[in-house]
């Protein structure tokens, strides 16, 4: 779980462009980062490319936090392992 | 036989709509729409013209940069969404209006966004066959009249205009190197617009439901469009023989500038090798990117022997590029 906090939490440093100390476990994407929908959309995509997963448009409505995304990412890769 | 750009034309309407214009219509705002799109300002058609009246003024602007009379020409392709009619062809309209003199062949298809790229694979593969010597190949759009100004995750995008280009088969250099279409019709409902042809006739219900109106999700779209283009351009430059750093410019459709600027980062370019004019003309369609090659050719930003790739996605959903070296003095 801490690798993949670890690696989601650079993906959305990167796709937001954000500084590391703003991304912590509680950090919402919209409210906190400033994320917009296509923000979103890029983010999943990058998740989707690294993980080698597909996230259907219904998961990501409920995805609101850094940990919420890095459970989400856990949760999926370890259902396909 | 190659297929060979000798000349390029526009037609822009003056009426813009603004951003502001469209607060007045819809819950949005100036800062939304920019920051989610890049677009400014789009252009409107005047009430009197359809899109065969754009057409064949961006067409009669490309005979002329081309240097050749409308009797030259072997055939009119037209590359529209937006036809004036479900039929006769917007092509048909405009071989009126230009009066070649003979009865040339004139047929529109249909690739919505894409058009402009699949036009291109059909002016090279006529002229490799040696079948048109001279060729008119135009996209044009009035969407402006299948937005739905209710909805406002349409109505902010799309705007009117035509660009045309005369493309003669030549045994000079240049001209058209590759081109790689793509479709996949299981995502059809992406962008489409439901009513008024043969599923969904013209009727006071269809109308009660809006569906004489484009649809589109957007989010879905921008997911595909990424990656698509992205391959569709590495696919076109491999085909040609080309590495990436040789490519002059890259004419991505006008969609939105996100868009561009995720598939020129995937691709690893500047933003400068990325022309674009969606702040002031939104998304045209399939006359985005002769309307933007039009304006890059009249600025002199293209030189002879330049190596340009396009690249296009929309509705079916189809996707392609295409690679040429510029041969328009």
């Amino acid at each position: 779980m801490e690798a993949v906090m670890e690696k989601v939490s650079s993906i959305i440093i990167e796709q937001l462009s954000v500084d590391r100390d703003a991304v912590v476990p509680e950090t919402n994407l919209l409210d906190d980062l400033g994320a917009d929908s296509l923000d979103v959309v890029e983010l999943v995509m990058a998740l989707e490319e690294e993980f080698g997963i597909e996230v259907p448009d219904d998961d990501v409505e409920n995805i609101r936090t850094v940990k919420d995304v890095a459970e989400y990412i856990a949760a999926r890769t370890e259902a396909a392992a | 036989m190659r297929a060979r750009i000798s000349g390029t034309g526009r037609f822009v309407p003056d009426r813009k709509l603004t951003n502001s214009e469209l607060e007045e219509l819809v819950e949005t705002s100036d800062d939304w729409i920019v920051a989610r799109t890049g677009i400014r300002e789009r252009r409107i058609a005047e009430r009197e013209d359809a899109t065969s009246d754009l057409a064949t003024r961006a067409a009669e602007a490309a005979l002329e940069n081309a240097g050749i009379a409308a009797s030259d020409l072997d055939v009119i392709m037209v590359a529209t969404a937006s036809p004036d009619m479900l039929f006769p062809s917007t092509a048909a309209l405009v071989q009126r209006n230009l009066d070649p003199g003979r009865p040339i062949p004139a047929f529109d298809f249909s690739a919505a966004c894409s058009g402009f790229v699949y036009g291109l694979q059909f002016a090279r593969d006529f002229a490799a066959a040696g079948r048109y010597r001279t060729m008119l190949l135009v996209g044009a759009e009035t969407l402006s009249r299948l937005v739905d100004y209710q909805d406002r995750g349409t109505c902010i995008l799309f705007g009117d205009a035509a660009g045309a280009v005369v493309i003669e088969a030549s045994d000079g250099p240049g001209g058209i190197a590759a081109t790689c279409l793509r479709s996949d019709g299981a995502f059809w409902d992406l962008i489409h617009l439901p009513g008024g042809a043969a599923r969904r006739p013209a009727s006071p219900y269809m109308l009660t439901q809006r569906e004489q109106y484009i649809r589109m999700n957007g989010r879905g779209v921008f997911k595909l469009a990424v990656p698509s283009m992205e391959q569709a351009l590495r696919d076109a430059a491999e085909e040609a023989g080309w590495d990436l750093d040789d490519v002059a410019h890259f004419l991505v459709h006008q969609a939105n500038a996100r868009i561009l600027e995720a598939v020129a980062e995937r691709l690893g370019i500047d933003a400068e090798r990325v022309p674009s004019n969606i702040e002031h003309m939104g998304n045209t369609s399939a006359a985005s990117i002769p309307v933007l090659m039009d304006e890059c050719h009249r600025q002199g930003r293209f030189k002879p022997g330049d190596k340009l790739l396009l690249a296009a996605f929309g509705a079916g959903l189809t996707w392609g590029a295409a690679a040429l070296e510029w041969s328009a003095d």
